[in-house]
């Protein structure tokens, strides 16, 4: 899934730095863009306690919709109103469903989301069909920002990488420097006593999941070209998500946005290099041959096995620190 | 899912309760054993259905040991189905290749490939339990899948691995070459599979399972180690699913890629809910259920996956308990003379439940035709009627039988509360006065 480094033909005289530097910028896109993603579930999850499976969904649902408004109504308005139909289904989500799941507790709210996201991949494909829309870059932003050692940075990239920052500045700023922050995080540890001093605990976690819906559709308008407007593209980026999560510390937003930076780098490194444990072996003098067991194993390239790379590193977090890099509580 | 029927064991198991429970058994086998004869499953499809049905049943049984019983939310138990599965269809191939060992006993192979990898894995992913384990499980799913391709000399890629059945030493004259063969070797080792997992509910480990669902930190303080009881459950869990994939690798012949996938461990999870997990027959009951519903729907219906997911999402809201605990909730009530009244308010609230259903269905159904089978047309036959996607009338109908449907639904089902509340009042008054005497 990561965004592949291709060789570039202009000849230079430093061709470690560029596979660096272009690397580099191509992860911290993609870690942006993963952050994008994350960061409606982390701001879900750590103030309503919710694990929400149906996140990619709402997601690809944002990626749905900005298509189809932006050909009704052009891409501009179509980066406004996708996320605010994305709201409005997520406010009716809480309030219809998971407000009633409430009482059976955690893992039936987990189980109610992950058998949405069955529902709401299966209600896209009745709407658009089984193979991806046309959802390619709008003309307003694509054209080229600037050029790193002769391969251009597209502008849209640069939108989406200032509309991800913005999110983070923005949750930030709103759960720790605002009145409602501090309600909503007093309403996750002590509903009662909130609701006793007249707040509405049940509104403050549908205006919660609401947002945290928005969010992820408007990463969906900027994923959904970036990536495939498919009915397979929240089971694509689901788990990845949760990788992220786990590995920054549940419900903690800068442990969200080092971990999406890490995974988006990594990843993009992974698939620049074109080299095995087999080659290791080699450049170390130690020999392995054909018929040696694991031979396949040592042979995995490394470029094919980046798609396994978030998940490893998620096992090794498990084991080495178990709350994450930022996780500041056991869950 | 915590007001389990599995915990509540008699206090002191009589021989009474002992021969009942040997009964039980003996009457599943009868019922196995001519299953296959029954008019209807007595074709090679039914008998096919059937062992699918038998396969489905050891999973979501083996996933219960974790979810039920322990209280680990798994999205990733096709993992040590899957690899089960490669174990067992490896080990079919060495048979193939001379090893003379029967078929029969190829379950076995899967069952210690479950249980290698659910100690290899389990190890890890036990450390913890509740939310931090449900999203561990997916990645150890997710990396397992992907591994499948990126070893394509033990897993096969796409196209998987396959072997033959036939191709073996005999035992007792069992060829495998008809279906109900295969059924009789799934059913048998479903029933041994079931039983024993039955029984591992009611060993002492398998209470402090229980136990370390319930309440963990308690579990700790009469000295058990919640992690080695998880650990230990989700070894026992991981053999079974095993077990269930090497009977997937005879009936198919075949493990791909797909029996480790996330597909699958929903699949699984699915099963295990709508059945009920609070109950040993629940994750029987929903193996049967979805096998049924995804072999005879999606012979008819693209949308069969639909169905399925908005009968979860139906069943968490109103059926937590699912469809066994539903069964179960009838069991107080059924002698009392207010049931009659049940029963009667239950035939009037299917009236408009079935109308508002058959709503959801053509606008489903149409709505399907025209975003994924275009080239078929317009023009088509639902539910004994033939209409025209194209036109405006069909969709204003279903629409409003949908609309009209849930509204008369609501009324009747206050009808059902009511006759519900009745008749339970007369139960306590019955137990109370029993209890008097």
């Amino acid at each position: 899934m990561g965004p592949r480094v291709r060789g570039d033909d202009s000849v230079t005289t430093w061709p470690m730095l560029e596979l660096a530097t272009v690397s580099l910028l191509n992860g911290v896109v993609y870690g942006l863009l993963l952050f994008m993603l994350t960061s409606g579930l982390t701001l879900i999850f750590s103030m309503m306690g919710v694990l929400n499976f149906a996140h990619a969904s709402l997601f690809m649902l944002g990626a749905y919709l900005s298509y189809q408004f932006g050909r009704w109504v052009g891409f501009w308005p179509a980066l406004v109103i996708a996320p605010l139909a994305c709201s409005l289904i997520g406010a009716a989500i809480e309030r219809y469903g998971l407000r009633h799941v409430h009482r059976s507790g955690h893992v039936a709210e987990i189980l109610f989301t992950f058998g949405l996201a069955y529902v709401i991949e299966e209600l896209v494909t009745m709407i658009w069909g089984r193979n991806a829309v046309a959802n390619s870059v709008p003309a307003v932003i694509d054209f080229p920002l600037f050029s790193v050692f002769g391969s251009s940075f597209p502008a849209y990239k640069g939108l989406m990488m200032a509309i991800s920052v913005a999110m983070f500045v923005f949750l930030y700023l709103a759960l720790k420097r605002t009145r409602i922050g501090l309600i909503i995080q007093a309403a996750l540890t002590h509903p009662q006593m909130v609701s006793a001093l007249g707040h509405d605990v049940p509104g403050v976690f549908v205006l919660v999941f609401a947002i945290g819906s928005a969010l992820a559709g408007l990463a969906g308008v900027i994923g959904g070209f970036m990536l495939l407007t498919q009915p397979t593209l929240a089971h694509a980026v689901g788990p990845i998500v949760f990788v992220i999560v786990v590995v920054g510390g549940l419900g903690s937003l800068a442990g969200a946005l080092f971990a999406s930076l890490l995974i988006g780098i990594m990843q993009t490194f992974a698939v620049a290099v074109d080299y095995s444990l087999l080659d290791l072996f080699r450049a170390l003098g130690i020999g392995v041959t054909r018929t040696s067991p694991m031979y396949e194993f040592y042979s995995i390239k490394l470029a094919t096995a980046a798609p396994i790379v978030p998940y490893l590193l998620l096992v090794l977090m498990l084991i080495v620190r178990p709350r994450g890099l930022l996780g500041t509580r056991d869950v | 899912m915590n007001d389990s029927g599995m915990v509540a064991a008699p206090a002191a198991a009589t021989s009474q309760g002992a021969a009942a429970r040997y009964r039980v058994w003996l009457a599943a086998a009868v019922v196995l054993a001519i299953l296959p004869y029954v008019p209807g499953l007595d074709s090679d499809f039914g008998r096919s259905l059937l062992s699918q049905m038998g396969i489905a049943a050891v999973f979501a049984l083996s996933y219960n040991v974790l979810f039920g019983q322990t209280g680990l939310l798994s999205f990733g138990h096709a993992v040590y189905f899957g690899l089960g599965g490669y174990a067992a269809i490896h080990f079919m191939r060495a048979i193939n290749h001379g090893l003379p060992i029967p078929i029969a006993l190829v379950p076995l192979a899967g069952a210690a490939g479950g249980l290698l990898f659910g100690l290899l894995f389990g190890a890890v992913t036990t450390r913890r339990a509740g939310t931090i384990f449900a999203l561990i499980s997916l990645g150890v799913g997710e990396l397992v899948y992907a591994a499948t391709f990126m070893l394509p000399g033990y897993f096969g890629g796409e196209e998987g691995i396959t072997a033959s059945r036939t191709k073996a030493p005999s035992l007792f004259g069992l060829d495998f070459g008809s279906q109900v063969q295969v059924y009789y070797v799934i059913a048998l080792w479903a029933l041994v599979a079931a039983s024993l997992m039955h029984a591992f509910a009611r060993t002492p480990v398998g209470r402090i399972c229980n136990a370390v669902r319930d309440n963990p930190e308690r579990a700790e303080f009469i000295g058990y180690n919640t992690q080695r009881v998880r650990f230990f459950a989700f070894a026992v869990a991981g053999l079974f699913a095993g077990l269930a994939g090497g009977l997937h690798a005879i009936n198919y012949e075949i493990v791909a890629a797909d029996a480790v996938s996330a597909q699958r461990s929903g699949a699984v999870l699915l099963m295990a809910y709508i059945g009920g997990a609070g109950h040993f027959v629940g994750p029987i009951l929903g193996a049967v259920a979805l096998t049924w519903l995804q072999t005879s729907l999606s012979g008819y219906t693209a949308a069969w996956l639909l169905y399925a997911g908005l009968f979860f999402v139906v069943i968490i809201l109103f059926a937590p308990a699912g469809l066994s605990g539903l069964i179960l909730m009838h069991g107080p009530i059924v002698r009392t003379r207010a049931f009659r009244r049940v029963l009667g308010t239950y035939v009037i609230a299917l009236v408009p439940a079935a109308v508002m259903a058959i709503g959801a269905v053509l606008l489903i159904e149409m709505s399907y035709r025209l975003s994924t089978q275009h080239e078929l047309g317009t023009r088509m036959r639902l539910l004994w009627v033939s209409l025209d996607a194209g036109t405006p009338w069909p969709w204003l109908a279903a629409t409003l039988m949908l609309i009209g449907g849930f509204l008369a639904f609501r009324k009747t089902w206050r009808r059902v509360a009511a006759a519900w509340q009745d008749a339970s009042d007369e139960a306590r008054t019955a137990r109370f006065a029993a209890g008097a005497r």
